[in-house]
């Protein structure tokens, strides 16, 4: 009797430390991707927390946006700690290819990208394992196109454990993309948002209209509208004639009961 | 004889195409096979191998034994092998490839061979033949001088290098390798996880010999010789200077595992070599005094295995090129051997980002709807959708590198940075000046952030 309990016993024991170390969605996170954005920041707590896993959807025709939303928050501040840019060979005839002068254009440092191709999405999704397991990176961004059926609980769940363990974090983009069950710890929709008007009717910095549509430690659906700022390296907020959505998180965090900050 | 004829003559003949290019990868691998005697093997296509045997033999029992033994391997994967030694490389390869009474010694033998052994055209060969000159011995007697004059230098330079009078070099299909290890089994090794012990025992001696040395290693090649006579290379690299045997090891295991078709062992492996073919110098790594290491290994080492597992140009970092075309002004090289980061032209403070975040190569077509002739677009279709332009900031006029071009000539590119009315920013471009072209195409270019 006592030899088949203690083996029950130790796997009890197991399972608690585990829950105890993961399961619960208010583990203290090892540090933020921050926007530089006060209220976008704070109403996150922080920013994207580090060691989670974070999914941005976009329309095909937003994937610049979101990408470089991505980019933005990873290389943002200094620092040489590389970006993992993981992508399918098939993605540069589709999308475009990673253009390193425009990366420099919104200043972040080309020579910290490092860019992996992959043949398949399932080759992909190793290599993805692969990158979150090793500790140094400043995120690793997974771009993917339409469905992705490898990724189903199981895979997702692996990443979220890797990515946990070496205190990484994973950005995966899903472009051309419907939301489906996953363990992100958010989930974002990103689309391009109209640029404030320079002198002669020319384009402005770029504008990013974010929308959090799920957030295992929070309410979702606050929704803001940044602008990226180059020289001070942080977002702010894009300031248009006739404000479409300056009170839009406030109200979408009250609504659940929740006070803004 | 005609297809039809040999199918006439024998029953269920199988007809298979001429493929050159896989008779010389079979050549190739033979080659690789023959590396087990002597590390100078040469290719003579279509179909030959010449192995400097010099200084090798005797490990083999003499010539004579080592002669036989390659006989006796090459005849197992199912050649059929004239074999010949010679004091040059091509005497014995004309020893081999043409028919020689016997003789008593190697030089008596080289004089009887026939005259086409020179290998000159069809038409010198007749002619030799035709003044009653059959052997090489024939030729020898006869005043080199006279040849030159009648059949060209080449004839002249053939028969001295025949005789062993020319030096006739070798082009080894593989040079020897800096630092190397081998071991030999007496029973053939059948098992692919025996083989990858002993594999990471040979690691460990050549990173020995490296530390001796103060190198690291960089390019690692494990061969797999079968006792049936074939070999399989498989090689490793890493993007700095290593002296880790584990992580040789893992990076090994990584390739393999990648592999599409795995190390057979048929019969068994009868002899392993690693070579570290590429060395560069590497101190005693120094640990920063407020602690943790002065380099990230980590990363570098997951870049090695990635580049390892999906081929060394999928894992790719970017540097600069100085050029204003705009697809050319970046590098995508592979991060396991890019040169060191240069500086990337600064962007000035307060504008707007100037280049896309997105660059399609090449660039796709659209049809535009602009002003003529250097208006801005005012509406575009780029994928079976249509974009209205609010806001538009342009030309920004990028000239063709004139320089760079035969014909001194290229279309001048004008680029407009355009926002929809939805937000979304292009890169669009006209190329080609009005007066350049009569009707220049419009084309998007790349997708700002």
């Amino acid at each position: 009797m006592r030899e088949s309990s203690s083996p029950l016993a130790g796997l009890r024991r197991r399972v608690a430390r585990i829950a105890a170390s993961g399961g619960s969605p208010g583990a203290r996170a090892d540090g933020w991707l921050a926007s530089g954005h006060a209220g976008f920041d704070a109403a996150l707590g922080g920013g994207l927390a580090v060691g989670r896993v974070h999914e941005i959807f976009a329309d095909s025709l937003d994937a610049a946006s979101a990408a470089a939303f991505a980019a933005l928050l990873a290389l943002r501040g200094g620092g040489t700690a590389p970006l993992l840019w993981l992508r399918t060979a098939d993605a540069a005839r589709q999308g475009g290819h990673l253009y390193a002068p425009g990366i420099a254009e919104l200043g972040g440092d080309p020579d910290r990208l490092l860019l992996v191709e992959t043949g398949d999405t399932r080759a992909l999704l190793a290599a993805a394992n692969d990158a979150l397991r090793c500790p140094g990176s400043t995120a690793v961004v997974v771009e993917s196109r339409g469905r992705l059926p490898a990724l189903d609980l199981t895979a997702g769940r692996r990443l979220a454990l890797g990515a946990r363990d070496a205190g990484t974090v994973l950005l995966l983009l899903r472009l051309g993309a419907e939301p489906v069950p996953s363990i992100a710890e958010t989930r974002w929709r990103i689309a391009a948002a109209p640029s404030r008007e320079l002198e002669a009717n020319a384009p402005g910095a770029p504008a990013f209209d974010l929308e959090l549509l799920r957030w295992r430690a929070g309410p979702a659906g606050a929704r803001w509208r940044l602008e990226w700022n180059r020289d001070d390296q942080a977002f702010r907020d894009a300031a248009l004639s006739g404000a479409v959505l300056p009170l839009a998180p406030r109200r979408a965090l009250e609504s659940r009961g929740v006070e803004a900050a | 004889m005609a297809l039809a004829d040999a199918r006439a003559q024998v029953l269920g003949l199988r007809v298979v195409p001429h493929d050159p290019a896989l008779d010389r990868d079979w050549l190739d691998r033979l080659a690789q096979g023959c590396a087990r005697y002597t590390p100078l093997v040469a290719l003579d296509p279509p179909d030959g191998l010449i192995l400097d045997i010099a200084g090798a033999a005797h490990l083999f029992g003499g010539e004579a034994a080592l002669a036989a033994d390659v006989e006796a391997r090459l005849e197992r994967t199912g050649m059929t092998v004239r074999s010949a030694l010679g004091p040059t490389a091509d005497a014995a390869r004309a020893l081999a490839r043409y028919p020689a009474p016997p003789a008593p010694d190697e030089a008596a033998a080289i004089r009887r061979l026939p005259v086409a052994a020179l290998e000159l055209d069809a038409e010198a060969t007749r002619a030799l033949a035709r003044a009653g000159l059959r052997t090489i011995g024939d030729l020898a007697s006869r005043p080199m001088a006279s040849l030159a004059a009648r059949f060209g230098a080449e004839a002249a330079e053939a028969l001295r290098r025949l005789l062993g009078d020319a030096p006739s070099p070798l082009a080894p299909r593989l040079t020897p390798p800096p630092v190397a290890a081998e071991r030999r089994f007496a029973e053939p090794v059948a098992s692919t996880p025996h083989a990858m012990g002993v594999l990471a025992e040979l690691a460990g001696e050549a990173i020995e010999t490296l530390a001796g040395r103060g190198k690291g290693g960089r390019d690692f090649r494990a061969t797999f010789f079968r006792s049936d006579g074939l070999a399989r290379t498989i090689a490793v690299e890493t993007g700095a200077p290593t002296r880790d045997a584990a992580l040789v090891m893992r990076l090994f295991a990584e390739r393999i595992d990648a592999l599409r078709d795995p190390i057979d062992p048929g019969f068994g492996f009868d002899m392993m070599r690693l070579a570290v073919p590429r060395i560069e110098a590497l101190g005693a790594s120094q640990l920063r005094l407020e602690g943790g290491a002065a380099r990230a290994p980590a990363m570098d080492e997951l870049a090695d295995r990635l580049a390892t597992r999906l081929g060394r140009g999928r894992v790719r970092k970017y540097r600069p090129a100085d050029t204003h075309i705009p697809e050319q002004a970046q590098l995508e090289l592979p991060a396991i051997d890019a040169p060191p980061p240069q500086a990337w032209p600064a962007p000035a403070p307060g504008e707007p980002p100037l280049r896309p975040f997105w660059l399609f190569d090449p660039p796709q077509p659209i049809e535009v709807i602009a002003e003529v002739p250097d208006g801005p677009p005012h509406r575009f279709r780029w994928r079976r959708a249509t974009h209205a332009i609010r806001r538009y900031e342009g030309p920004e006029r990028i000239a063709a590198e004139w320089w760079r071009r035969r014909d001194n000539r290229g279309l001048t590119r004008d680029y407009y940075r355009v926002e929809d009315d939805r937000g979304r920013r292009y890169w669009l471009f006209r190329h080609g000046l009005y007066d350049e072209k009569p009707d220049p195409r419009w084309y998007i270019h790349g997708l700002f952030a």
